[in-house]
């Protein structure tokens, strides 16, 4: 394939430049001019069309096929959302409109979608309150580690860790250092939970928070996740859960309930609105009564006449973590998408999630090893310790499934399993689009076994061959020259 | 999977060279295998200090990006210049050319902690299963 520098041939044009109208200004002083004429590419209105369309055909998305990557609960979002999110009285209003006198009168549906928004979740959750600003998953990690170090210094004490798991998602302790905490990493033990002798050991006075993914990241919700909790707040730490994995237990169980002091959403994942690429996402966190006062402003707030208003004095807040007021139209697709679906609903989609990621745990498992074999919650880790055996790796399972047309699962994630792949098929596929999937999961085992190199040459259908991923990260050429 | 004798070993599959108080580190046979093709090593930098079992430097590999542990206590001397170049060495010889860096160790007992090669077998074993 071209890149549309490669298509261009030098004076092609896509424009016509309307005549000037005004007057010709004086050129600018040559020491302001630029001394080369720019890199663009010379190319046709048509061809950066083709261009473009191509790579829009190529593009592969939920709205083009199964995308089962574990962890990142890549559910159908539907379509009725963005048709609310592009109503004009959302789509048009102006964010600096709620901060000029009686501009917030003309925003009250826009104030109020935030405000009711944040009840939803605190409901779902079992939290106090929220904050919608958090611009991503991480960004909401991010601000919830800022908040527990906010409470912990207004508190007087001074603590130095925080606790993550070995299975735990990279940015978690990667937010825990960003936040200028030190990290403690405990193992995971033979059963496939966090070591508890070994967290007791390691939890004291200096430990400011538990950062945790529940159910975890190998699908297993964690039986003695309460004692983890009583454990940490025992020792006066407060525990952070990642909700990373909240579409397990949508209504099932609620984080708060279990002790969890603050939570990060994904309404990218568990909300059904777009993810990073169609995005932008959305990270809103929420918190338990004594950290409410210190979320970022401004705070939605109702007034006692019922209007909704935007409140900025909160003297123990942790500042601006986010231009206005987060991802606004992520949280109002979000928002069309819970009062749709509805208790039931919400609560259907888990059971369905966590249906759909058992059955597809029965179907490989006789033909994948399952290092942690018991019934997972909405996904499944498998390892291809079997076929690496053959010199099949997952790395090469997942290329022979992009040939096949499919998104493959997340692969070498978890870290703690080796040769990991890690299937999360969300709720909203059918049978008919799992059998299809898993139907060719069973055809590479059988491929490892007779024919491996058919599975290590893949992909052979694609635009491009197998990429040597090791060059590319050893040497990256990240910017074409002519 | 090469595991020499003369090394010391952590469970995070660090190893330790002895010579005196000069000790070289590098990880082991089986964490290169796990981690695939190494892209990068981040390497403490000449006169840090470390501490036992602190994370000292990091690993990256088309997988994943690993930390790695100091086995023992004490002041780096002198780091391994030709990983940033050829961070595969680290897969080709990770006893010798794929060597991380040097250190000048502050307490010989803290080998306490550590495995010799027979127990570090053992662990594997026990990993493997």
């Amino acid at each position: 394939m071209k890149l549309i520098f490669e298509k261009g041939r030098h004076g092609r044009r896509g424009y016509v430049q309307a005549k000037s109208d005004v007057p010709e200004a004086k050129p600018l002083d040559k020491r302001y001019r630029r001394h080369k004429d720019p890199c663009l590419a010379f190319v046709s209105e048509l061809d950066v069309v083709r261009h473009y369309s191509e790579l829009s055909r190529l593009n592969y998305s939920v709205d083009t096929n199964f995308y089962p990557l574990g962890s990142c609960t890549m559910k159908y979002n539907p379509k009725f959302t963005e048709r609310i999110a592009s109503l004009d009285g959302f789509a048009q209003v102006h964010p600096l409109l709620p901060q000029i006198s009686g501009g917030g009168m003309l925003a009250q549906g826009s104030l109020e979608v935030l405000y009711d928004t944040e009840k939803l979740l605190a409901e779902i959750t079992g939290m106090s309150a929220f904050t919608m600003q958090p611009l991503a998953g991480a960004h909401g990690e991010l601000t919830g580690v800022m908040l527990v170090a906010a409470y912990h210094k207004a508190s007087g004490s001074r603590r130095k860790y925080v606790i993550v798991p070995d299975s735990s998602h990279g940015t978690n302790p990667a937010s825990a250092a960003i936040a200028g905490y030190d990290v403690i990493v405990i193992r995971t033990a033979a059963d496939g939970y966090m070591d508890l002798e070994e967290y007791k050991r390691r939890m004291d006075g200096n430990v400011a928070a538990v950062m945790l993914t529940c159910p975890d990241t190998l699908g297993l919700f964690n039986p003695r996740i309460k004692e983890i909790a009583d454990i940490a707040h025992k020792a006066g730490a407060l525990m952070y859960y990642d909700g990373a994995n909240l579409n397990a237990m949508l209504g099932k169980c609620r984080p708060g309930d279990i002790g969890f002091d603050v939570v990060h959403i994904n309404l990218h994942k568990t909300f059904a609105t777009p993810h990073g690429g169609g995005g932008p996402g959305a990270g809103p966190v929420g918190v338990s009564g004594k950290l409410a006062d210190f979320l970022p402003i401004p705070r939605v707030i109702r007034r006692t006449d019922g209007t909704f208003a935007l409140d900025y004095h909160r003297h123990k807040s942790i500042g601006y973590i986010a231009p206005f007021y987060g991802n606004f139209g992520v949280v109002l697709k979000a928002y069309a998408y819970m009062l749709l679906l509805g208790r039931e609903g919400l609560i259907g989609a888990a059971e369905t999630a966590v249906l759909n990621a058992n059955y597809c745990l029965a179907r490989l498992k006789g033909h994948y090893e399952l290092p942690y074999g018991r019934t997972c919650m909405h996904e499944c880790v498998f390892s291809a310790s079997r076929q690496a055996k053959n010199g099949v790796h997952a790395i090469d399972i997942a290329k022979y499934l992009i040939d096949r047309g499919y998104h493959p699962p997340t692969i070498y994630f978890p870290l703690i399993v080796k040769e990991a792949l890690m299937i999360e098929p969300t709720e909203t596929e059918s049978k008919e689009t799992l059998d299809g999937f898993l139907d060719t999961m069973v055809e590479i085992a059988r491929l490892a076994e007779k024919d491996p190199a058919s599975v290590t040459q893949a992909p052979l259908h694609m635009p491009v061959k197998r990429l040597d991923e090791t060059k590319a990260a050893r040497e990256p050429n990240l910017r074409w020259q002519p | 999977m090469k595991i020499p004798k003369d090394l010391f070993y952590t469970k995070d599959h660090e190893w330790a060279r002895l010579e005196g108080k000069k000790a070289y580190i590098g990880i082991t046979d089986y964490a290169q295998a796990a981690l695939g093709d190494i892209t990068f090593a981040g390497l403490p930098k000449k006169g840090d200090m470390l501490k036992q079992a602190e994370a000292i430097a990091t690993v990256e590999s088309v997988k994943a990006a690993s930390d790695v542990y100091a086995p023992f206590s004490g002041k780096v001397t002198a780091i391994n210049e030709d990983l940033a170049a050829h961070p595969e060495f680290i897969n080709r010889s990770p006893y010798d050319e794929g060597y991380f860096f040097i250190m000048e160790i502050s307490d010989e007992s803290e080998k306490a902690k550590l495995m010799d090669a027979a127990a570090y077998e053992q662990y594997m074993e026990g990993i493997s299963k």
